[in-house]
């Protein structure tokens, strides 16, 4: 009797501690909601008359042009590094990951740079033949076409880093047996492996194009009017931040119908891998001239996504960037042990809020859960926003007890510090720590809870003896999207910063805003190299625990 | 005694569980807001630091995110100043109230009072001239005359326009709604997206490299962008140097479109003395100076002296609207724009 309310008790401690968690998240998504309760203004009249259906055309255009290149370039690459074997296969595994390192906005302004009209490749062609400007056809860069591909190299990795985790935990069993009902290779593909690993090529289908939608810099570079440049158009040129923060809640009105119908369309399948112990499933031995192939197809994105822009960025840094601000030691400081603090932060969370789902399957964690992940949609600028006005709410009553209890000027303690900065990258990111923790943890079967529970232990214990030791892949490929994407992040980190407080990401977008590109290649550089320490660390130990 | 130790735990307290980098308000302190970029603005606040041993705290931003959280830290916000590169945002930052009143003899007397702010919320700083820029063997300068010819159509497939997105070219339209009216306005800009080469993208300096490389003929910049050019020695920028000349329109009527970076105290300030230093300092002869040696601004102040890039363009008469008027006119100029298609 004793043990059975002492379980109840911790039982309702975590399921309240993850519904606190995850209507904390909420607040900021809700704030900016809000607005849909305020009168729709005269801007709308306007948007609908002149501009909207631009935004509108544009965004899902470049949703369906980035859905196909990162499909087309994730799911292929994961199969091929987890179900083949050739040379190399290894090394590409991890190379296939480093776009990930390299900021959207960055990728853009080096392709910018290497092949704009002025651009050194076009000027030596007219220089060579002669030729001016309309002589001849080259690929205009700065066009919907051209963010398409930037997104798409920086944003595959993604879904290869899901479909790669869902294919490698595919059982040969599965396959054989497909096998032996007489299914060819292809045909196995794509009716088991492809629907198994269903789940898991959406999920990072879903964070590329929440990425897509939330990106700023690289569409406005190229001077595509999307539905988040028209966000800004409208709060920054028409000076209507109702009108804005509508639109940023139409946005994501939009992706949670988006998530909803996918979800809704694979309501009935279930996959769950039978064998506790992966057998090593068998590779298929690929022929030279199939290897030759499978280098191609990896090393385009490889090339495209990462040496050439490090390349030229290299480049740029030693042969022409001025230094400007030497003091890269702090910046770099600053932006890793943000990233790593934040990582930590999300990982953590994520794991409350997924066991507390685990335990008791209650609606409204489920439910809060799932809104706090449309946090990824979102442009940073104005998940901002929605930070700090509970965050400047609640100083303003913190001075004003301090001031009437101890007449002392106490000052913003929360808005303006770095606890603002990491709220925000937890709201912003929770959804990709979410993804994989909630994964890593669906794959570990219930009977192993009852069993360590019937041995005494309690459900913190469960957590941290069992499952963390058991989803430990998958914690850390969390940690490392996590990591990755704040070093990137650039919006929240200008707004929210504190005084005096700058990062790589800050440095290099100063420097690139004021149309000082090639300055902005040492910062922008550093961005990666720090970026990539962890990718080659964390998919090194991934692959050793793999083994 | 307890009672004040149990206070300063308190606070302690407080302070040390929020993850926070608060600083000790000290008086020979004053914090920024600044939307003008760090690398622009720093080493002139190192020097007023170095001058009056007062410490300046510095964040950088977008104005129209740093007048949003100016506005709803509210009174509690620690910003003393407010500083942005266009006069339009000084307007705005003026009617959400955010901004108080400075009396500084000093800056009422030398600065122009249409760079400045009526009720005194605020100052000009430097001067930034929107002009025509043109590819020299290929345009004559008596070929141009003004804005309003832009929009003429043998320039058709000739121009290169910056997207309508940048507050430089809002302000620009903000100016002529002004001085032609908006119908007259709105037929401008209509014709003038009818002439484009190409669909507007990239900075200012990027249309300067596209009339350069032959994209097209003529095109709208901010003066300083091409004084960097000059002072670049990158060869691909002395090259476009070398192809592209200014030219100051509409000489005969009001003259040229002219924008400032400035500053204004805010309604919060702790450090109100320290601010107007700041300001005052900025406005000072040896940093109007600075303004045009390091990135080829005009000074605002009638006498300081000006850089040889900025003396090479030759003189010009600038147009004196009321600078508050840009930002009243803002949105009426992002409407039309939107309605002229101008991306």
């Amino acid at each position: 009797m004793k043990i059975n309310l002492s379980h109840l008790k911790s039982f309702n401690w975590l399921s309240y501690l993850a519904l606190i968690i995850a209507i904390l998240v909420c607040v900021p998504m809700l704030i900016v909601s809000s607005s849909l309760l305020s009168e729709f203004g005269p801007t709308w009249p306007h948007l609908i008359d002149t501009v909207l259906s631009d935004y509108v055309i544009n965004s899902i255009l470049l949703l369906l042009g980035v859905s196909a290149g990162v499909l087309l370039i994730g799911v292929p690459t994961a199969w091929f590094t987890s179900m083949c074997d050739f040379p190399g296969k290894n090394i590409f595994s991890w190379l296939l990951l480093l776009p990930l390192a390299v900021p959207a906005y960055i990728i853009a302004y080096t392709y910018t740079g290497l092949l704009d009209f002025a651009g050194p490749l076009q000027t030596t062609l007219r220089n060579f033949t002669g030729l001016g400007y309309g002589d001849y056809w080259f690929f205009e860069i700065r066009s919907l076409t051209g963010a398409i591909i930037m997104l798409t190299l920086v944003l595959y990795p993604y879904v290869y880093l899901l479909a790669r985790a869902a294919f490698l935990e595919q059982s040969s069993n599965s396959l054989e047996v497909c096998r032996t009902l007489g299914y060819n290779r292809t045909q196995a593909f794509f009716h088991l492996s492809l629907p198994m690993a269903r789940p898991a090529i959406i999920a990072g289908l879903t964070l590329a194009l929440m990425e897509t939608l939330a990106d700023y810099g690289t569409v406005e570079f190229f001077g595509v009017s999307t539905f988040t440049t028209g966000i800004f158009r409208t709060f920054y040129g028409l000076g209507d931040t109702v009108a804005a923060s509508q639109l940023a809640s139409l946005l994501l009105t939009f992706v949670a119908m988006l998530i909803i119908l996918e979800r809704y369309s694979r309501r009935q399948f279930r996959y769950h891998s039978n064998s506790e112990q992966r057998a090593a499933a068998q590779l298929i031995k690929l022929s030279r001239k199939h290897t030759v192939i499978v280098w191609v197809f990896c090393l385009v994105p490889i090339g495209f996504g990462f040496i050439i822009p490090a390349s030229v960025l290299a480049f740029w840094a030693v042969t022409q960037a001025e230094f400007i601000i030497s003091d890269f030691m702090t910046l770099a400081w600053n932006s890793f042990y943000l990233a790593i603090s934040a990582a930590l932060i999300a990982v953590f969370l994520s794991l409350i809020l997924a066991y507390a789902k685990r335990l008791k399957n209650s609606k409204s964690v489920t439910h809060a859960v799932s809104i706090a992940g449309l946090g990824y949609a979102l442009p940073g600028t104005i998940i901002a926003i929605g930070i700090i006005i509970p965050l400047a709410w609640l100083d303003h009553q913190l001075i004003g007890l301090f001031h009437s209890l101890f007449q002392l000027d106490i000052g913003l303690v929360l808005s303006g510090t770095l606890f603002a900065l990491l709220f925000a990258y937890t709201v912003r990111f929770l959804a990709i720590s979410m993804g994989a923790v909630q994964s890593g943890l669906e794959k570990i079967k219930p009977n192993i809870d009852s069993a360590a529970r019937s041995l005494g232990n309690s459900n913190v214990q469960v957590l941290v003896n069992i499952h963390v030791p058991l989803m430990r892949r998958s914690l850390l490929t969390a940690l490392l999207i996590v990591f990755v994407d704040v070093l990137k992040e650039l919006p929240a980190t200008l707004i929210l910063r504190p005084f005096n407080f700058n990062t790589l990401a800050v440095h290099a977008f100063e420097l690139a805003s004021d149309e000082r590109l090639i300055d902005a290649a040492p910062a922008s550089l550093m961005i990666v190299g720090v970026g990539l320490l962890p990718v080659i660390l964390l998919s090194q130990s991934i692959r050793k625990m793999g083994n | 005694m307890l009672n004040i130790i149990s206070k300063k735990l308190l606070v302690l307290a407080t302070c040390s569980c929020i993850l926070t980098t608060q600083f000790v308000l000290a008086d020979s302190e004053v914090n920024v807001y600044s939307a003008r970029k760090e690398a622009l603005i720093k080493p002139l606040l190192d020097k007023f630091e170095k001058s009056s041993g007062i410490t300046v705290n510095l964040i950088t931003g977008k104005a129209d995110a740093l007048l949003q959280r100016l506005k709803i830290e509210g009174k509690a916000s620690p910003a003393d100043v407010f500083i942005t590169v266009d006069a339009g945002r000084l307007q705005r930052a003026k009617e959400a109230g955010v901004l108080q009143p400075v009396d500084s003899a000093f800056l009422q007397q030398s600065i122009p009072a249409h760079l400045r702010d009526a009720d005194n919320l605020w100052f000009g700083l430097s001067q930034r001239a929107r002009t025509i820029f043109y590819a020299k063997d290929k345009v004559k300068a008596d070929q141009l005359s003004s804005y309003e010819d832009l929009a003429d159509s043998k320039w058709k497939g000739k121009l290169c326009l910056r997207s309508s997105n940048n507050i430089y070219n809002q302000s620009l339209v903000a100016a002529m709604i002004d001085n032609i009216g908006p119908e007259k306005t709105q037929t401008w800009a209509n014709n003038l997206v009818a002439n484009i080469a190409k669909p507007p993208s990239g900075g200012d300096t990027d249309q300067l490299k596209a009339v350069a490389a032959g994209v097209c003929e003529i095109t709208l910049a901010n003066t300083y962008y091409f004084g960097r050019l000059m002072n670049s020695d990158k060869p691909s920028d002395r090259e476009v140097v070398k192809k592209v000349a200014v030219f100051w329109p509409n000489q005969n009527d009001r003259g040229v479109h002219m924008n400032v970076s400035g500053a204004g105290v805010t309604q919060s300030a702790r450090n109100k003395v320290n601010a107007i230093k700041l300001i005052e300092f900025m406005a000072s002869a040896e940093s109007q100076a600075w303004y045009a040696a390091i990135n080829s601004e005009f000074p605002v102040l009638v006498d300081a002296s000006i850089a040889d890039a900025l003396d090479s363009w030759g003189d010009f008469k600038a147009d004196t609207v009321a600078l508050n008027k840009l930002g009243e006119n803002n949105r009426a100029a992002v409407e039309l724009m939107d309605r002229a298609g101008w991306k």
